[in-house]
């Protein structure tokens, strides 16, 4: 084939599918967390409830598209976009399976941290322009956590980074034929998983949009596509993390040849994507002090601790 | 947990967090195989216990008769006035109701009135699916609210236990009810 148009089905496939593995997610999530508090979820519309998808984007798109008269206009549209293209484009640098992703960075992984980094913006453009207090608090929060985490977020990745010695996402895959991170890097990929629930707030880590002490935190004030924007892309973040954390910890498309490549890393990928459902379904959310706590005085002393183990294991 | 520092207390608290934490992970996945307590309710009926508090009916005695003798006591007991009521007499002397209505946009289904009735006319079923799609067609006449049977108390006529004559039925002519005494008499 020819490899311009590959490229392009490569994209627009990967796209379309991140997308619409993410809208998919928003009814996952509903009817697992239904089963674990003893309910069935959204099993109405369609089989098993699968079209309750369609159903939420017909009521999103017919919904007024409101914009607050003492919003900041400019910036209150662009912030969901952004929050939305960030997490995408972060996905372009994940190799799925050989021949499959849709660009091969040497520098993927720092590609990686930068669009993840670049998120907070979103969510403190949505919250500053909303010009609301509850908003402006979500974004403080969010502003402050990402501080907090990103700094262990990018430690955590280093040790794997050190035995692979490449930034490469398909090289790194390839790095672990020999067995996968996951093993010598038990340390740094809870540290991540961590993180990662951070970077798309989720419960534990959902601060900046805590509902219960700030209605929405972030995106109160947003409602129709744009507010569906912020939602999807929280969810693109969840399959993001969960993708990365395979690509990083799981050996991405690697496994026995009984499947093949794309299977397995779904299949992995799809495991995360529950367990952090999972989560989401357990734990509470901490105290704000609580987190910045919990980010500063554990989990980077542990980052740190375990990258001087891990560079002392490659020394030996 | 004493006031401790250093180390062993930094590992008390690790261990704490994480434990709690995977203990209720583990609870909440174990979930996964219980039955939900979910009633899909248009499909599935929810048990409606014996006393449930639905529509309100006005039931007939026995003999196919209406019981209600309108004497007004559900109108004035109702919390809400949702009842209404004019009391009309036949020219046998029995009493029953010219009109009787119900405004079920206002009633609460508390079964006050059904208390209050002395005749066991007006009683609560289990019907509880109500919903109009226009606010006038909740407010029920005497024909939409009469039943043809006697509801929860089959066997109870008013006027055999009443003691106040119609016409076709004397005095110590009911059930349970002896002659009148004649109180001129000296004979017992």
């Amino acid at each position: 084939m020819d490899p311009l148009v590959n490229s392009l089905l490569n994209v627009v496939l990967i796209l379309l599918s991140v997308v619409f593995g993410a809208a998919l997610l928003t009814w996952l999530e509903r009817r697992l967390l239904g089963i674990w508090q003893d309910r069935y979820g959204p099993n109405r519309v369609g089989p098993f409830g699968t079209l309750q998808i369609v159903a939420d984007m017909i009521k999103l798109l017919m919904k007024q598209d409101w914009v607050p008269p003492f919003a900041d206009r400019l910036i209150f549209i662009v912030a969901p976009a952004f929050a939305m293209f960030v997490v995408v484009a972060a996905f372009a640098v994940i190799p799925m399976a050989p021949g499959v992703g849709v660009v091969d960075l040497n520098i993927g992984l720092l590609f990686f941290l930068a669009m993840t980094s670049l998120g907070v913006y979103a969510v403190m453009f949505g919250a500053y322009a909303s010009d609301n207090k509850y908003a402006m608090l979500g974004g403080l929060r969010a502003a402050a956590q990402m501080v907090s985490y990103e700094v262990f977020m990018g430690l955590s990745l280093m040790g794997v980074v050190m035995l692979a010695g490449t930034f490469n996402l398909r090289e790194l895959v390839l790095a672990q034929v020999d067995g996968w991170f996951i093993g010598p890097q038990i340390i740094g990929f809870f540290i991540f998983f961590m993180a990662g629930i951070a970077e798309s707030h989720r419960t534990p880590f959902d601060l900046p949009e805590a509902e219960h002490e700030l209605t929405a935190g972030f995106h109160t004030e947003y409602s129709g596509m744009k507010f569906a924007m912020f939602f999807i892309g929280e969810y693109v973040s969840v399959l993001m993390s969960a993708a990365m954390i395979t690509v990083l910890f799981f050996g991405g498309w690697l496994g026995p040849d009984w499947l093949p490549p794309i299977a397995w890393f779904l299949l992995k990928t799809i495991t995360l994507v529950l367990l952090m459902i999972l989560i989401r379904g357990s734990l509470p959310r901490p105290r704000y002090d609580q987190l910045m706590a919990f980010g500063w005085k554990f989990m980077l002393p542990l980052s740190l601790l375990n990258l001087i183990i891990t560079g002392a294991l490659i020394l030996i | 947990m004493q006031h401790k520092t250093g180390l062993v207390h930094l590992g008390y608290i690790v261990w704490d967090y994480f434990y709690s934490n995977i203990v209720t992970l583990v609870k909440v996945a174990s979930h996964t195989f219980t039955k939900a307590d979910t009633v899909e309710y248009p499909e599935q009926m929810p048990y409606l216990a014996p006393r449930f508090r639905g529509r309100i009916v006005l039931t007939r005695d026995p003999t196919g008769e209406e019981r209600c003798v309108a004497c007004n006591l559900c109108a004035s007991a109702c919390p809400t006035d949702c009842i209404s009521l004019q009391k009309t007499e036949d020219e046998s002397g029995r009493w029953s109701a010219e009109y009787f209505r119900i405004n079920f946009s206002r009633c609460v289904f508390c079964g006050l009135c059904e208390e209050a009735c002395p005749t066991y006319a007006i009683q609560l079923t289990q019907d509880f699916e109500l919903a109009e799609y226009d606010r006038q067609n909740l407010v029920y006449e005497k024909q939409h609210l009469l039943i043809d049977g006697p509801g929860k108390h089959p066997d109870y006529n008013f006027y055999e236990m009443c003691g106040k004559a119609v016409s076709g039925r004397a005095k110590g002519a009911g059930c349970q009810e002896a002659q009148p005494v004649n109180i001129k008499s000296l004979l017992p």
